[in-house]
């Protein structure tokens, strides 16, 4: 029986080292990429023989690469906190409440999920630009919104219906308004759900690059993902993969962060006790 | 405190179901009301209305002789205690008990003072600041008892709270559900499955099915007096005998007899809607071993043999189980009766329960002299369920004159 235990143990330790690697290998190269000196950009070496830290002085220098920092914290911020926000409401609705068009509106927030979104952005950048709303962050936000809030519904929802409803049912009883018994008994314990919710809407946002590139034209609002592929080199011939490596980077040290921030908010069956299981 | 007034309170709903037939139902101040019956018999809703948590689609509920159909759960003042508990998980078990009366606004020092007093009475005192998680069943039991009376509400309304603890602390649990309530003097509304649970803790019980009240007494009344087959059968542990019976003449022709008909029941048979066919009640304790039996009680009774299949030895007294042969009594009742989770206390269909003294020398496999008291055995209508052998409410058995 240990025989078995430990052959199993090592092939799936095995399988998960794979997995990592595979995972962390493009990462770490980019790091890797992102220190080297521009001569030694392509000299094969997985560990940089010439380490330099020129790369990120250079895009903090550059106007263009903090100005869509803060255009991708704000707007991924905005579009989350308004997202999470719809989306816990409209989750909790969905869950608790029996009303008519439930159906059609659970439908509907599928639909907009698996809609292509490369097919919206012609009409889109036309709207956009018809409104004024192009090249603004309001013109990044929306649809952001529009595309997290399906995601935020689903897995809100699934939070909320692990909830058990006595809870509410208790909370009224012990003299709560509706209102004051999901503040003060549902949100608290919701707010793992919340949490995780946050995350996968904000780095949605982050990480977004077809709308960023396509209703935006200028630095007024274009985020780091569009950015980037802005940049170019010293000159007009050199090759900026050092810059983008180091932009790379860096925006993705924001995600490590949220992620790590919010991780201490998510404890697991946080609801445990509640009721007889 | 104060009386709670059900006056044809209907729940339906928007398919049409109605869960609730139109019932009344007056509990009066500092009574401790038990709603028993079957799952589906509409007792959880009838409570949930009374909370608030469910709307009146028609009729008044009345508590303390205020109208509060229209008003909000937290309007009523009255707690409840869940089946699942439902403590906050989020809170400890003093914030717990506190929430209730946070909401009512009161000064910090009031609320440690009452939760205090509750924890001491529920003997939670060295467990307020344990999470619920980190509770055992019958503590977190406690924990929901405390948070409904520490804001000494108008009444307590409780919903299978005990239906989640283990047998043996629930009986702990309802000797000190009692206690408190005596204890408090509050109204109380008690929901249970359990007949035994309705027998032993209430002032009154009310049998449920299928959205009726059956009947409504105390536990004895009740017992001795069930107005139909539905209560017969759901009242007792082990439950009452059901035979089929024919009315021949001055007899009732039985599976373990003829059964002489007093005159009472014999005129009343007689009328020309009277039934042919009933179905006779008799509970397991109206039994006795023959031999036991002086002269003077064995004229009011009768006496059968029969083959022992079963004994069961409790040591105060002895269930001998009897086969029975021929045709099974038939009934929806006795249906809905069976259907029931909790019928596994009815005995099956052709064998006979009877509780014996312990020094009856009944054995296995032999064949026993039984006598019965004919006093004490009821008639039902088939058809609708109905004793005929209550006169004025009480039992009357089938040899009366």
């Amino acid at each position: 029986m240990a025989t078995v235990n430990t052959s199993a143990k090592v092939k799936w330790g095995l399988l998960d080292a794979v997995v990592v690697v595979f995972a962390l290998i493009p990462v770490l190269w980019i790091a890797s990429l992102s220190f080297k000196t521009t001569p030694t950009l392509t000299d094969g070496n997985f560990i940089p023989r010439d380490w330099t830290l020129d790369n990120y002085k250079l895009i903090f220098q550059t106007d263009q690469f903090v100005r869509a920092l803060i255009n991708s914290i704000g707007i991924a911020l905005i579009a989350t906190t308004v997202a999470v926000v719809l989306g816990t409401m409209a989750a909790y609705a969905i869950s608790r409440l029996d009303f008519p068009g439930k159906g059609l509106l659970v439908g509907v927030s599928l639909l907009i999920a698996m809609f292509p979104q490369v097919s919206l952005v012609t009409p889109l950048f036309n709207i956009e630009r018809n409104t004024g709303l192009f090249d603004t962050w309001a013109g990044l936000i929306l649809p952001y919104i529009t595309f997290a809030l399906p995601l935020a519904i689903y897995t809100l929802s699934a939070f909320f219906k692990q909830i058990p409803w006595d809870l509410e049912k208790a909370a009224k009883m012990d003299g709560a308004t509706q209102g004051e018994a999901f503040r003060k008994v549902i949100a608290p314990l919701a707010a793992p759900g919340v949490f995780t919710t946050a995350i996968l809407v904000f780095i949605f946002c982050w990480n977004d690059f077809l709308f960023a590139i396509s209703l935006t034209s200028t630095e007024r609002s274009r985020t780091v993902p569009a950015a980037l592929s802005f940049f170019t080199g010293a000159s007009q011939f050199e090759d900026p993969t050092g810059a983008i490596s180091a932009a790379a980077v860096v925006i993705t040290i924001p995600i490590i962060l949220f992620v790590l921030f919010f991780q201490r908010r998510i404890v697991a069956g946080l609801t445990s006790g509640a009721v007889k299981g | 405190m104060a009386d709670i007034v059900l006056d044809k309170v209907t729940k339906s709903y928007p398919d049409g179901t109605v869960a609730v037939h139109g019932i009344d139902l007056e509990i009066a101040d500092g009574e401790f009301i038990i709603l028993v019956g079957p799952s589906g018999c509409g007792k959880s809703t009838t409570l949930n209305m009374i909370a608030g948590l469910e709307d009146i689609t028609s009729g008044e509920l009345r508590i303390g002789g205020q109208r509060v159909n229209d008003k909000a759960p937290k309007d009523r003042d009255i707690a409840m205690v869940f089946q699942s508990y439902a403590l906050y998980p989020n809170m400890s078990v003093r914030e717990n008990m506190a929430f209730p009366l946070k909401l009512a606004k009161l000064d910090k020092e009031t609320i440690n003072k009452k939760v205090e007093d509750a924890a001491r009475v529920l003997e939670l005192t060295d467990y307020l600041d344990r999470k619920p998680a980190n509770l055992s069943g019958g503590q977190r039991q406690r924990v929901a008892m405390g948070r409904a009376i520490v804001r000494s509400p108008k009444a307590f309304l409780m919903d299978e709270p005990l239906s989640n603890l283990d047998a043996k602390l629930r009986v702990q649990m309802r000797t000190q559900v009692s206690r408190l309530q005596k204890q408090l003097g509050t109204t109380t509304v008690y929901v249970t499955h359990d007949q035994t649970e309705a027998m032993t803790l209430g002032d009154r019980v009310v049998v449920m099915r299928g959205g009726y009240i059956q009947q409504v007494g105390d536990p004895q009344t009740l017992y001795d007096n069930p107005v139909n087959l539905f209560v017969a059968g759901f009242i007792g542990s082990p439950s009452m005998n059901f035979l089929p019976a024919a009315v021949e003449e001055s007899v009732l022709r039985t599976p373990l007899g003829d059964l002489p008909l007093g005159d009472r029941m014999r005129r009343e048979l007689s009328t020309a809607d009277a039934p042919r066919q009933l179905i006779v009640g008799i509970r397991p304790e109206h039994f006795e071993d023959a031999a036991l039996i002086d002269d003077v009680q064995r004229a009011k009774g009768f006496e059968f043999t029969a083959p022992v299949d079963l004994v069961e030895s409790m040591g105060s007294d002895k269930y001998v189980y009897f086969t029975v042969e021929g045709e099974h009594a038939a009934s929806a009742d006795l249906e809905d009766l069976a259907a029931d989770a909790g019928g596994a206390d009815l005995p099956p269909q052709d064998s006979l329960v009877t509780r014996l003294s312990a020094e009856s020398r009944v054995r296995d496999g032999a064949d026993a002299k039984v006598w019965m008291n004919l006093d004490k055995i009821h008639l039902f209508d088939p058809r609708d369920g109905k004793n005929i052998t209550l006169h004025e409410g009480r039992a009357a058995g089938v040899s009366a004159s």
